[in-house]
């Protein structure tokens, strides 16, 4: 599983190995956070205003990606929709990679029965898919934005700690780190000055690219109506809400967010190869 | 040239091969070679001095990308312009290679007996046929239990083994010509001499001709009737295996035999000084000048061409004085 | 061999344990009394609202309670849909061959494409294998869901293809319905197969036994067949398990998208009205599917390379 694992990482590698596409994709990210932070002052409309005169509406001057079945304006949803759509992926990264960092860590560090526990509890945790997780969690308490988030956390929390776990115990047995125990550094000392710069780098590709899966996942949630609920603007809540306007010949409001989240997946996904690929060429 | 007397196996005549990369100078420059039916003939030479290139262009393999001239005739078929279909039944009936490392030449999720007979089975000889000639073969090379070693997987074989299996999966398209690429560089010391044993005895007895490459030079000359020198692409000297050791003509060559630890000869080695010659430089003169303790100043301004001198071809301006060690 | 199977067959049997025991008990936990719920706010006596309690055994410790689940679970009865009055089994059984259905079109489409993709990648260096590479890294990032109104809107909306909703009867109409949802469904999974495939075989291309085989006369399409391939199955199998059990979670959404009855739609829709007992038995049933993909993956291994003798993982 590790090794499907390293192969999600190596995703788009090659494709990606000019710098013009880590740039191009940098650039694509910075453009979504700018969306999604500075989103009231650039949304042509509010997201919400309905307005069932104009529904599905096709695009214009005033609605350059038209208008949703309720006549709100999918430009504006859609940056709206940026903010959501990031935020729940933050939260998730940033949880599950600090657990992760910190069990994959301890069981490296700790070894024996620790290990063993530990790694058994993220076998565990890996057997249970993050979407299952995340619906049973949203069974039990009720849809919104917390339950999907909680669950992916979890969820991420091997991936990252498998990662760690690994690497750490490779460094760990690295002649510099037995020489530093030998002179008699302590091993907190050990671990913050040495295995973590080393692992950083690592961990900060395998956050991206979970950023990406993150993002796709929750909007998938969205998508079954267990995320963001009505009328917040989310992509994979609009997706949902544009699918029966697909059927009318308006694919716009469902399109335009499934677009978005392509993009904003590939996107974490290049800059997590990069700096993959980055830290590959450092270790050569 | 001795051993001309035999029916030709092999001829390489200017064989000259460049790397697809801008390297400075081609990876082989010039390479005539002989091998004759039944014969043993050793070529050596450092690591990158092209020695496995030239072995490997008799199966027709070239690195990837390279572009050669010249010809390579294997019983008077040019190996580098044949068909595709031709060059098969080439590498299953008439040349076929020992290659350095087993373990890495044997693909180890197939059985022992799978590899033995690929090349047969390829070749459309029924299932059946096959197994009996590799049972045979495992039987020669000394592998107790043939039949079973057949069902058994590489990494159940020690190095040596897998080295003999090798050997048998050679000899098992019954080939007039065998390829040795440094074939016990790979193992241990013990079971080196075992396997050259098996190498020279099974050659002997099926009168195939040998080409034995190798870095050894002691090696080569325990081997092999004939020898060539290799350096930096080029033959720089052949000669038979008793007038090399006797009498060195060039300084490489001297330079190798002086590098040898020798028992009893109460002297230490010594090493050829300098480094070879990357593929990234091309120098005017004697690609050897610049370690060549006789170096003139013609060595460095003129490359010397292989010349005959007492019997022996050797490539080097000064090759007619005496080289005092 | 007999160790190691008694091995992964305990490790399975702890896993599904502990899941249960996961989902059974996040479900125990959940806020608000279902019994109130299954009366769906109607004003209730006290004394029905107990009757409900002692028919859905609520009153009894959660270790009674799981214990007696666990054991009807053993004997195939996950208990009674509170949605549609119905046992769970039957239930789920019902719905089953439609999602299987969906699974095998997507698995098959996703064995065939994925693989002929990503060894024309690794056969085919330069452009083809650039294409490959852009094509399957979007492949990759494009979810189903999003996959699926892109289908609908161009093939059953635009082009009048493929219908956009429903099961389907008949082998004919079975097919052509969950032509899309497979498609669907297969994009990622085809993706990331793909990139496996090619990686794989780029790695086992450069090994020298390879060049060896070659070096022997044996043809270029045996050569890529037998040692290429043949000793790419490792990684290509491990990513096929996972691969088995993603498709399983993912048809919850592909049949929410196009609107199909299967078993993934039963979970969706018994999540939004809190039907316990059949998100508990569809959770197990995907737990399920999901470890023993994987158990079979590994006991495949020692038959895929000879050197893994029981040590998987």
């Amino acid at each position: 599983m590790t090794a499907v694992h390293l192969e999600r990482r190596a995703l788009l590698r090659r494709l990606h190995g000019g710098d013009v596409m880590q740039t191009a994709a940098l650039i694509v990210l910075a453009l979504i956070v700018l969306v999604a932070v500075f989103a009231p002052w650039i949304a042509p409309h509010d997201p919400n205003g309905l307005d069932l005169s104009a529904a599905l509406g096709g695009a214009s001057g005033d609605h350059p990606l038209g208008t949703d079945e309720s006549g709100r304006d999918v430009l504006s949803r859609l940056i709206y929709g940026a903010r959501t759509g990031l935020l729940g992926p933050l939260v998730v990264v940033v949880v599950s990679t600090a657990l992760g960092a910190a069990v994959g860590v301890a069981a490296a560090w700790c070894g024996g029965w620790v290990d063993a526990l530990l790694s058994r509890a993220m076998d565990l945790v890996f057997a249970l898919p993050g979407l299952l997780l995340a619906i049973v969690l949203v069974a039990v308490f009720g849809p919104g934005l917390t339950a999907p988030t909680v669950a992916m956390s979890i969820a991420y929390v091997p991936y990252v700690g498998r990662l760690v776990r690994n690497v750490a115990v490779q460094e760990a047995t690295r002649p510099y780190v037995q020489s530093y125990r030998v002179q008699g550094w302590s091993g907190w000392t050990i671990c913050l000055r040495h295995l973590v710069p080393n692992i950083a780098p690592l961990v900060l590709a395998q956050s991206a690219m979970n950023f990406g899966y993150a993002l796709m996942d929750l909007a998938a949630l969205s998508f079954l109506g267990f995320g963001v609920q009505p009328p917040g603007a989310d992509w994979g809540a609009m997706i949902n809400n544009g699918a029966n306007a697909l059927l009318q010949g308006a694919a716009m409001p469902a399109l335009a967010p499934g677009a978005a989240i392509v993009v904003a997946v590939v996107a974490f996904g290049v800059v997590g190869e990069g700096v993959a690929d980055r830290v590959a060429k450092r270790e050569a | 040239m001795t051993g001309t007397a035999r029916e030709t196996l092999l001829e390489i005549d200017d064989l000259t091969v460049r790397l697809a990369s801008g390297a400075a100078r081609p990876v082989l420059d010039g390479v005539a070679l002989r091998v004759a039916r039944g014969e043993s003939v050793g070529l050596v030479g450092e690591s990158g001095s092209g020695k496995s290139v030239t072995s490997r262009a008799a199966l027709g393999l070239l690195p990837a990308g390279a572009t050669a001239t010249g010809t390579v005739r294997v019983a008077g078929d040019d190996v580098l312009t044949m068909s595709a279909a031709r060059l098969r039944e080439l590498r299953r009936r008439e040349v076929a290679m020992v290659f350095q490392d087993p373990r890495a030449s044997i693909n180890p999720v197939r059985r022992i007996g799978d590899f033995v007979t690929e090349g047969l089975r390829a070749g459309g000889t029924p299932a059946r046929a096959a197994r009996a000639t590799a049972e045979e073969l495992l039987e020669a090379v000394g592998i107790t239990d043939p039949r079973r070693a057949l069902r058994r997987f590489p990494h159940e074989f020690s190095g040596g083994m897998l080295q003999r299996v090798m050997i048998a999966g050679a000899l098992a398209g019954g080939p007039r010509l065998l390829l040795a690429d440094e074939p016990t560089t790979a193992l241990d010391v013990t079971t080196q001499a075992e396997v050259i044993a098996i190498l020279t005895r099974l050659q002997a007895e099926r009168g195939t001709g040998l080409l034995f490459v190798t870095h050894d030079l002691d090696l080569a000359a325990a081997v092999c009737d004939r020898i060539y020198v290799m350096y930096a692409g080029r033959i720089v000297e052949e000669q038979t295996a008793e007038g090399l050791f006797a009498r060195p003509r060039h300084p490489y060559t001297a330079g190798l035999l002086a590098a040898t630890p020798r028992m009893g000869s109460g002297e230490p080695p010594r090493g050829v000084p300098g480094r070879p010659v990357s593929l990234a430089e091309n120098p005017e003169g004697c690609a050897f000048a610049a370690r060549c303790r006789l170096a003139a100043p013609e060595c460095a301004a003129e490359r010397p061409a292989l010349r005959l001198v007492d019997g022996v071809s050797v490539a080097c301006h000064r090759a007619e004085e005496p080289i005092h060690d | 061999m007999a160790l190691f199977l008694v091995k992964r067959l305990a490790g399975m049997v702890a896993t599904l344990v502990a899941t249960s025991l996961a989902v059974f008990g996040s479900l125990y936990l959940a806020p608000g009394d279902p019994a109130t719920f299954l009366m769906k706010g109607r004003p209730v006596t006290p004394e029905t609202l107990a009757a409900i309690r002692a028919q859905y055994h609520l009153d009894d410790s959660f270790a009674v309670q799981y214990a007696k689940w666990i054991g009807n679970v053993l004997t195939g009865d996950f208990g009674r849909s509170v949605q549609f009055r119905q046992d769970v089994g039957g239930l789920v059984a019902s719905r089953l061959p439609t999602t299987l259905w969906l699974v095998a079109y997507a698995a098959l489409l996703i064995l065939v494409v994925g693989l002929a993709v990503g060894a024309l990648a690794a056969l085919r260096r330069g452009a083809a294998d650039r294409i490959v590479l852009i094509g399957t890294g979007m492949a990759n990032a494009t979810p189903a869901f999003v996959a699926a109104i892109g289908l609908i809107s161009l093939f059953s909306v635009k082009l009048h293809w493929f219908p956009a909703f429903g099961n389907g009867s008949g082998f004919g109409g079975r097919i052509s319905h969950l032509t899309l949802p497979a498609i669907a469904l297969a994009l990622t999974f085809a993706g990331l197969l793909a990139r496996v495939t090619r990686s794989a075989m780029l790695e086992e291309l450069a090994r020298e036994h390879v060049e060896v085989a070659r070096s022997r006369g044996v043809p270029g399409a045996a050569v890529v067949r037998r040692h290429v391939l043949r000793n790419s199955l490792g990684p290509i199998s491990t990513v096929t398990g996972t691969i088995v059990a993603g498709l399983l979670v993912s048809t919850s959404i592909v049949e929410t998208a196009f609107g199909l009855s299967g078993v993934g739609q039963l979970l969706v829709s018994s999540v939004t009205v809190k039907d316990f007992p059949v998100v508990q038995a569809v959770s197990l049933l995907v737990v399920f599917a999901f470890v023993a993909a994987n158990l079979l993956v590994d006991l495949l291994q020692p038959l895929i390379d000879p050197r893994v003798k029981g040590a998987a993982r």
